[in-house]
């Protein structure tokens, strides 16, 4: 318990997170680095140092094997690295509250960079917690860390560059594809268009995307454009599919597996448990944290960086954090801030050029609506197992807010806390109260952020000197 | 500028309110309930729901004792069971050492005239409790005692008070308070509401309302913590707290465990919020983990705090302003309010329509807590 406080606690090892760390190290702050995964480099960097130099690093691409450079950089930084590690509360303060090898401990720190990224758009339909349904996000994890493919070929449904990139790198594993169900609304290219010209700024993503798109309709599976409605179905696991196309016709077919992705959302649970101002991002449909140009938020001496700022990508998570980093060693007088200024200012413009894409796919990918308007007997909280048929009866009674409806129903009440279900219960209201989303906020995170146990908190007691 | 007429307003929509507000009501009172968030929205909410007479302060013993009989038919009162379940409550010793202050206490009890709470030994303990550690030497028992569903215990108050004709007005807090052609007129932002009877239920804010009608009534804050784990397999019935630790330790009927007993967190009364202090929790949690092995490698689902109104002595404010005409207390519960619930809604109904209660409830004077009479 009684470790002295440091600098910077930074909050994730993805390219935000260890960005910040090197930045901050090398203008001399002490910096502690908390990490939930095994190792640095985040989702988009996931395993990269021990996958980069093998064939299976190749695959993935130069993006990915750039991450091994970051990753060596920030092993070198002489920050205090701590894979395996969860963070589940942090106090004014600030005291942080973490677990490492079951056991809890306390770390002090005059700033926090939280550097938690994404998680991807939670989607309930049909038949989403059957066994054999899963997202995107979860396969690609498999796939980066343990080169696992699934058995047998996999349907994949949803939208946004994830989908994409996955079947490409799926294919390349030797992976097979049944088919993808493309939910992107027709329309949607007009919408993005007009933010082209801006977008050229990144012209190698776009041709990206474009070769993504152009390998994946040569590999010979179906393509089902415009799809508006998805059900899973089968008895204690998933057996068919039903969806159905723009022009109302619905198709069933046999399927072991299904592979869903709506897009990503900021990572803002630990923002929102601390009271951070948070504002309705309408064009990527979620909430992110209120900053100012140095990602600070309307907590003293509390950063958010990344995904978690805005869905923005890996190029703009590096500028981000170096951005934070800045602002945090200067304030403990480690640089002037006209030297901190100044940095920052290049940092900037690299950011407003990694960013000139976002207009672009933020229209083309913007989530359909059905995506928070599940069917009536879909489970929306999982945990509870509460269906949209009840939430949305009990929204329509008087104005109940969401925190209102957790206590009507208890919505939200189980152990993921909202993280699954809170944007669906925020548009439900919405919806059955004929309101802007933006208007109805979302649940009051309660702590921890991450499941703990009673044994492990009892631990932390044991710890403590006696009174 | 409209003005709605009623005979009684009821400042604050908690559970202490809305049960005022409900046996008003049924006494013939035109009865408004003003509440600046929503129903529930503080103490009532965030309570474990406890229904416990072991071990109330002597002077709330014969309430107490009203109150259980009232939730042993709360069906009747409110029309829903509430979720109460009356399995028990029980005060552990784990030492030898520790059980002569329960045997003082049941004999404390008992020389008043009260038989509710009872001594049992370890056998009787281990029938009661088989996963309990065995190190537990006996307890203190009020068999009648148990616990209820907060949430279905706020909604069953209201729909009783909307079908008994109360008029609930959320989303909107009193500012100012003015003597109006006998009566009290209350200004909430654009909104007016005069009637000639005011009840302060404002929980922890209740200091401060009893101010705006000249009442100094000297209140104190807390936010007690509460954790709730995943759920579980059925692992106890009764509501168990022990000797010389702060634990409150029962199974709700979601399977989920619900672990409190008075540990402190913080309180902002203006920002309305409160939060949870985890080194001083994990006292809880060591305790829990404690008694009931087990449950180590249970995951904690949440933890939270609410904020209620506390006393130096610990016991509520109930009865009339000593100097301010048509103005009822009912507040300062101390973390121990939900019980009384049922009860002090008929005493604040008996003295203001009856303008006088057969229950003893001299303890509870609001003058015990006012300046003047603290320096006279």
């Amino acid at each position: 318990m009684n470790e002295g406080e440091i600098d910077l606690l930074i909050v994730g090892a993805g390219p935000a997170g260890m960005a910040a760390a090197v930045a901050a190290r090398s203008n001399g702050l002490s910096v502690r680095v908390v990490d939930d995964q095994t190792a640095p480099g985040g989702q988009i960097w996931r395993a990269v140092e021990s996958v980069a130099k093998t064939a299976r690093g190749a695959r993935f691409g130069d993006a990915y094997r750039m991450g091994a450079d970051r990753a060596a950089a920030f092993r070198a930084c002489g920050a205090l690295y701590e894979p395996d590690c969860q963070l589940w509360q942090i106090e004014q303060g600030f005291r942080a509250f973490l677990t490492k090898d079951g056991r809890a401990h306390v770390v002090r720190a005059k700033a926090i960079i939280l550097a938690t990224g994404a998680q991807e758009r939670p989607t309930p339909f049909p038949g989403w917690t059957l066994p054999g349904v899963m997202t995107v996000g979860a396969a690609q994890i498999l796939l980066k860390t343990a080169d696992m493919a699934p058995k047998g070929p996999v349907w994949i449904a949803g939208s946004g560059p994830l989908p994409l990139l996955y079947m490409t790198q799926l294919l390349a594993a030797g992976g097979a594809i049944a088919g993808f169900l493309d939910t992107t609304p027709r329309g949607r290219w007009r919408a993005a268009l007009p933010h082209l010209p801006q977008a050229l700024a990144n012209f190698s993503d776009l041709a990206k995307g474009l070769r993504w798109s152009l390998s994946l309709r040569q590999a010979g599976f179906p393509i089902v454009r415009h799809v508006v409605d998805i059900r899973a179905e089968g008895e204690g696991r998933l057996e068919r599919l039903r969806y159905r196309a723009e022009n109302g016709r619905e198709t069933e077919i046999p399927a072991k597996v299904l592979l869903i992705h709506e897009g990503v959302v900021p990572n803002i649970h630990a923002a929102l448990s601390l009271g951070c101002a948070t504002k309705w991002h309408s064009e990527q449909s979620c909430l992110v944290p209120v900053l100012d140009k140095w990602g600070e938020s309307s907590q003293a001496n509390i950063f958010v960086v990344g995904d978690g700022a805005g869905i923005a990508g890996a190029e703009a998570a590096e500028f981000r954090g170096h951005i934070a980093a800045l602002r945090a060693a200067s304030r403990f007088g480690k640089m002037s801030e006209a030297a901190a200024a100044a940095a920052a200012a290049k940092e900037r413009a690299l950011l407003a050029r990694a960013l000139a894409i976002r207009p672009f796919l933020d229209a083309l990918y913007a989530p359909r609506p059905e995506v928070f308007a599940p069917p009536d007997d879909t489970i929306v909280c999982r945990c509870e197992e509460i269906s949209a048929k009840e939430l949305r009866a009990r929204a329509a009674e008087g104005r109940p807010g969401p925190n209102q409806l957790k206590a009507f129903t208890r919505v939200g009440m189980g152990p993921c806390q909202g993280r699954q279900c809170g944007y669906t219960v925020a548009h439900i209201i919405a919806a059955a109260q004929n309101r802007p989303v933006a208007e109805v906020g979302f649940q009051r995170i309660r702590p921890p952020l991450k499941p703990v146990t009673l044994g492990e908190l009892a631990a932390l007691d044991e710890q403590e000197p006696a009174a | 500028m409209t003005k709605a007429e009623y005979d009684v307003a009821v400042i604050g929509g908690g559970l202490h309110g809305l049960t005022a507000a409900l046996h008003l009501s049924r006494a013939g009172q035109r009865t408004v309930v003003i509440e600046r968030r929503w129903i529930g929205r503080h103490a009532s909410s965030a309570t474990a729901a406890g229904v416990r007479t072991l071990g109330r302060d002597l002077a709330e013993i014969p309430i107490s004792l009203e109150a259980m009989a009232m939730w042993h038919r709360i069906e009747t009162i409110v029309g829903d069971d509430c979720g109460f379940h009356a399995h028990g409550q029980l005060r552990i010793a784990e030492t030898e050492q520790q059980m002569p202050s329960l045997l003082q206490r049941e004999a404390e009890v008992r020389a008043l005239g009260h038989t509710h709470e009872e001594i049992i030994g370890a056998a009787e303990l281990r029938r009661l409790l088989p996963n309990l550690s065995p190190h537990c030497v006996g307890a203190l028992i009020a068999r009648n005692d148990g616990a209820a569903d907060p949430h279905r215990t706020i909604a069953a108050f209201r729909r009783a008070c909307e079908s008994a004709s109360v008029v609930i007005v959320e989303g909107c807090g009193v500012d100012a308070a003015e003597r109006d052609r006998g009566a009290w007129l209350l200004a909430c932002g654009e909104r007016r509401f005069r009637a000639p009877v005011v009840v302060n239920a404002a929980g922890a804010w209740a200091g401060r309302v009893a101010s705006l009608f000249g009442d100094v009534i000297e209140l104190g804050v807390r936010a007690s913590m509460m954790i709730v784990t995943e759920r579980l397999a059925p692992l106890l019935d009764p509501v168990v707290s022990v000797v010389g630790r702060a634990l409150s330790f029962k199974q709700s009927d979601q399977g989920t465990l619900v672990i409190g007993g008075g540990l402190q967190g913080s309180a902002d009364l203006e920002r309305e919020r409160s939060s949870v202090n985890f080194v001083e929790l994990a006292k809880g949690a060591r305790a829990a983990s404690d008694l009931f092995p087990a449950t180590r490698g249970v995951r904690i689902a949440r933890c939270w705090t609410g904020i209620e109104a506390q006393t130096r002595d610990h016991l509520p404010v109930i009865g009339a302003s000593p100097n301010t005409p048509g103005l009822f207390h009912s507040f300062g519960y101390s973390g121990h309010g939900f019980q009384l619930v049922p009860v002090v809604g008929a005493i604040i109904a008996d003295i203001i329509v009856k303008g006088a209660t057969k229950r003893d409830i001299t303890g509870f004077a609001p003058t015990r807590l006012m300046p003047e009479r603290a320096a006279a």
